[in-house]
């Protein structure tokens, strides 16, 4: 059974259907991927995921439970994570302390009795932004900003990792060392449900993809069936070859 | 039968004049995303100036009318939003909040300084006219005014719901980057509804003159009425905020004709609108996290343990050795410049760290001033209860509005502020009217403060404990946790934090603060009255705190040694009272958008200084922005 269980959600902000009917799962250990033109709701799937955004209909499960009404705290501790498009981060506080305050929340009354340092170093080296670690949140450039909400996440351990557009802002061999930072975070049996404007990237990490258009999955497949599908090709690939087409938010 | 007609009569006429203030303070809180605290006080000036041009000036009633409706407040209106408002949708709630506390006090200055206290009246119009329906007397005034209502609720109804600049201005609620693509100028739309948000708060004014009497705070407070209406509307739509001022108009008058007068009822009918608030706010729904990047705001520096420790220590050495040289007089007011500093330093946790804003913290300091006396034992133990009671309310009134925004926290905090002031802090079983309590200084291992002298030391003591303990927080875990809180409440929460609770506990911790102050307060003085935790005067008190600097132990030390001149400089120079106000007002309107205020420039100036060549320099100086290393600060201070 997945892990993640989304099933026909609806959100409407007043005349706009942002999701519509909107069905996804993600199956425990793997890459799922969620791609989709601008606007096609991806974020606001996210939010609804995370219970920042009440859907008008349908619902959320994680592992078989039903999480409506759940605040976002609470689907955190039941081991949900994920990272913003629009960043995020804790500006006023330096790059390690954004990864030592997840840290900390995680570890509740405890982490405000021992100590959670060398934990939170290993993440920056992990992601590879030790040499930002004093600098301020708001003072670095956005890639550095992306993989800090990365080591953010993975502080707080979770099983299901929510990730929106965290490559872009990458170079290319960030790009690449982030590829197989996913690898390697699936292997340790996370789930991972990523939301990405960088084809190639997607089509070489991802086992299976959902795409959305309008609002309303279109598609669902592994890479090679998504690569064939024509209404795919016609909705979101277009014309254009198969890489980066989308933009900055 | 027709006193039923009469009250209703009377409560439909009230109820007219709050929809049409309420139905201004929603549209520009629409438009603009900025709550106008001032709403009350704008309506409270322009009263005034009717009353200039019609009664003192002779001009006709219609003339006048027109000329304050029509031209002064559309165009005060717009004065205000270009030099004050621009842009504050987009700050954080609590730099609004403070930006219009400003404006409010302001005015209130204004005020003051412009139509110094004494009677003034405004005839109803048409005078006595009215139809007489059985016994009851129905003036055409009232009549005019509920159809006035109707007319104000209708129009702004048709303008948001039926015209394109109107869709503009309700799309721009849930998305203000909308409003650009719709092809509107967000600024015309934002000078509009400011300019007709000032004519209806005018408006509302000038017809509750004649019932309410000419008086500086009576209108002003009617931001709370009209927030109350609106607030069943969600601060958002015009038809059920026109039903809720009736039902207020209503309620008040009915309480006033039916409910039986004994002295415990008799603040009742004031607090009608709050109570009828906290009902609403019990029922609105959960409020979402807004998500969009943060910038971290620029914090005053924070000193060692070592030495902030090293400066209280010299702090209580200087007043210890001081003490004995000064007169008497001097000394209770070192002691109250440094109580006032405690409860500024109680600001500086809820609002400088935690970026809430408190809008009643002096009735929290009377609280623990009240339980102190009641007590009646001079122990630390008393200081404790007296604190920790003050805590427990402090809890209380964030408890119902646990599920929102800080606004709703904030506005939550005045309306109880008059609660207290108008039905508790008055009443037998407190203060008692018109009456005080007596409270005894502290007795401490055999130690007597029962002098002066002694008790400022140990003021000093408290003060200078209560900083330490406040700076090491800041630099602990809690303080790392507050910082994250209020760059991003949506990470935090995504990240598992229980935002409800922490920001109960950070409320509680804040008036547990102020309580403890209080409570010093009453030693000191001796005896304490209801008069002195009056709800307004904790307005000036979050404008120092915020103009001397809210974010740092030195800004709250200036802030109540300011705090402490006020009643000094007004008694003095009764003639500046409204220049004082005037003064602190818009100094907050133009220091609020930097939190760290004027303490920052002291630190500023601490840089240059050292920056200078002839400065004595120690071999290294490690940069602000370094990792803290937290596993070195104790932070049990929780
Ligand atoms: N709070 C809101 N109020 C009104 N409309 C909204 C809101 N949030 C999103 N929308 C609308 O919902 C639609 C979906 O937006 P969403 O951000 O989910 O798209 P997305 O797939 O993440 O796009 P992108 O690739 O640009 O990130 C858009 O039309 C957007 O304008
Ligand atoms: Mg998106």
């Amino acid at each position: 059974m997945a892990l993640l269980d989304v099933a026909d959600v609806t959100v409407r902000f007043g005349g706009v259907t942002a999701v519509d009917g909107a069905s996804i799962s993600a199956e425990q250990s793997r890459i799922t991927g969620l791609i989709g033109p601008n606007g096609a709701g991806k974020t606001t799937l996210f939010n609804v995921i995370t219970g920042l955004q009440p859907p008008t209909a349908g619902t959320v499960r994680l592992g078989g439970r039903n999480l409506a009404r759940w605040p976002p705290s609470r689907r955190a501790r039941a081991g949900m994570g994920r990272t913003f498009q629009r960043l995020e981060a804790f500006g006023s506080l330096t790059v390690r302390e954004n990864v030592l305050v997840a840290r900390e929340i995680h570890q509740g009354v405890k982490g405000l009795l021992r100590g959670s340092g060398s934990r939170v170093d290993e993440l920056l080296e992990r992601v590879g932004i030790s040499g930002y670690a004093a600098h301020r949140a708001d003072a670095v450039p956005t890639g550095v900003a992306r993989l800090l909400e990365m080591a953010r996440v993975l502080a707080i351990d979770p099983r299901l990792l929510l990730l929106d557009e965290p490559s872009s802002g990458l170079d290319e061999s960030e790009t690449a060392a982030f590829g197989a930072l996913l690898r390697e975070l699936a292997a340790e049996d996370r789930t991972i449900l990523l939301v990405e404007h960088d084809m190639d990237l997607v089509m070489s990490v991802c086992d299976v993809i959902h795409v959305l258009e309008f609002g309303r999955i279109i598609a669902s497949g592994t890479p090679e069936e998504i690569r064939a599908d024509t209404r795919v090709q016609e909705a979101y690939l277009g014309a254009e070859p198969a890489s980066a087409t989308g933009g900055q938010p | 039968m027709s006193t039923l007609l009469s009250f209703t009569a009377l409560g439909l006429f009230t109820g007219a004049a709050y929809a049409i203030a309420a139905s201004g303070l929603v549209l520009t809180y629409t438009t603009t995303r900025v709550f106008n605290l001032a709403h009350g006080a704008i309506g409270m000036v322009m009263a005034f100036v009717y009353w200039q041009l019609s009664v003192a000036w002779g001009l006709p009633i219609w003339a006048a009318l027109g000329l304050v409706l029509l031209v002064i407040a559309p165009l005060f209106g717009i004065v205000i939003e270009r030099v004050m408002m621009r842009g504050l949708g987009d700050a954080p709630v609590s730099v609004g909040l403070v930006v219009t506390v400003g404006l409010f006090v302001g005015l209130i200055g204004v005020a003051q300084a412009f139509w110094p206290p004494r009677a003034r009246t405004v005839d109803q119009f048409f005078g006595r006219a009215g139809v007489t329906v059985g016994d009851a007397h129905i003036s055409y005034h009232s009549l005019l005014t509920i159809a006035l209502s109707m007319v104000v609720a209708g129009g702004l109804y048709v303008l948001l719901n039926r015209t394109r600049i109107g869709a503009a201005m309700r799309a721009s609620v849930d998305n203000p980057e909308l409003l650009g693509l719709f092809g509107g100028r967000p600024q015309r739309v934002s000078m509009a509804s400011w300019a007709i948000g000032a004519a209806s708060g005018a408006l509302a004014g000038i017809l509750l003159t004649p019932v309410l009497s000419l008086d500086y705070y009576e209108l002003t407070l009617l931001v709370i009425n009209a927030y109350a209406a609106a607030m069943l509307g969600r601060l958002r739509s015009l038809p059920l905020t026109f039903v809720g001022a009736m039902v207020l108009g209503l309620l008040q008058s009915y309480a006033v004709g039916y409910l039986p007068s004994s002295e415990l009822l008799q603040g009742f009918r004031a607090v009608i609108p709050t109570l009828m608030l906290f009902g609403v706010l019990l029922f609105v729904p959960q409020a979402r996290l807004r998500v969009g990047q943060v910038k971290g705001i620029v914090s005053a520096p924070v000193p060692s343990l070592r030495r902030s420790v090293t400066a209280g220590l010299v702090l209580v050495g200087v007043v210890a050795a001081a003490t004995p040289l000064l007169p008497a007089d001097l000394v209770m007011l070192a002691s109250i410049a440094l109580i006032y500093g405690m409860v500024m330093l109680s600001l500086v946790l809820l609002t400088g760290y935690g970026g809430h804003v408190s809008l009643a913290q002096l009735t929290f300091v009377g609280i623990g001033a009240m339980v102190l006396a009641k007590l009646d034992s001079p122990s630390v133990f008393a200081l404790v209860v007296a604190a920790l009671a003050a805590a427990a309310v402090g809890a209380l009134i964030a408890l119902p509005v646990l599920r929102l925004t800080g606004l709703y926290l904030a506005l939550a905090t005045l309306a109880f502020g008059q609660l207290m002031d108008k039905l508790v802090f008055q009443a037998p079983f407190a203060f008692g009217f018109n009456e005080s309590l007596t409270a005894q200084r502290l007795r401490l291992l055999g130690l007597e403060f029962g002098t002066e002298q002694a008790y400022l030391v140990l003021i000093a003591i408290c003060f200078a404990g209560m900083a330490v303990g406040l700076l090491a927080l800041r630099r602990g875990r809690i303080g790392r946790l507050l910082l994250a809180m209020r760059d991003s409440p949506a990470a935090c929460g995504t990240l598992g934090l229980s935002l409800r609770w922490f920001r109960v506990g950070l409320f509680a911790a804040s008036a547990g603060m102020a309580g403890f102050a209080g409570a010093l307060l009453a030693g000191l003085r001796q005896t304490v009255a209801a008069t002195d935790f009056q709800v307004f005067a904790s307005l000036p008190l979050l404008l120092l705190a915020v103009v001397c600097g809210v974010t740092s132990v030195t800004g709250a030390l200036t802030g109540g040694f300011l705090l402490m001149l006020l009643p000094l400089t007004q008694s003095e120079y009764p003639a500046l009272a409204g220049v004082v106000y005037l003064i602190i007002g818009f100094g907050a309107v133009g220091l609020g958008r930097d939190p760290n205020g004027l303490a920052n420039q002291l630190f500023r100036l601490g840089g240059w200084l050292r920056s200078q060549s002839w400065w004595p320099r120690r071999s290294y100086e490690p940069p602000l922005t370094a990792s803290a290393p937290a596993e070195e600060v104790p932070s049990g201070v929780a």
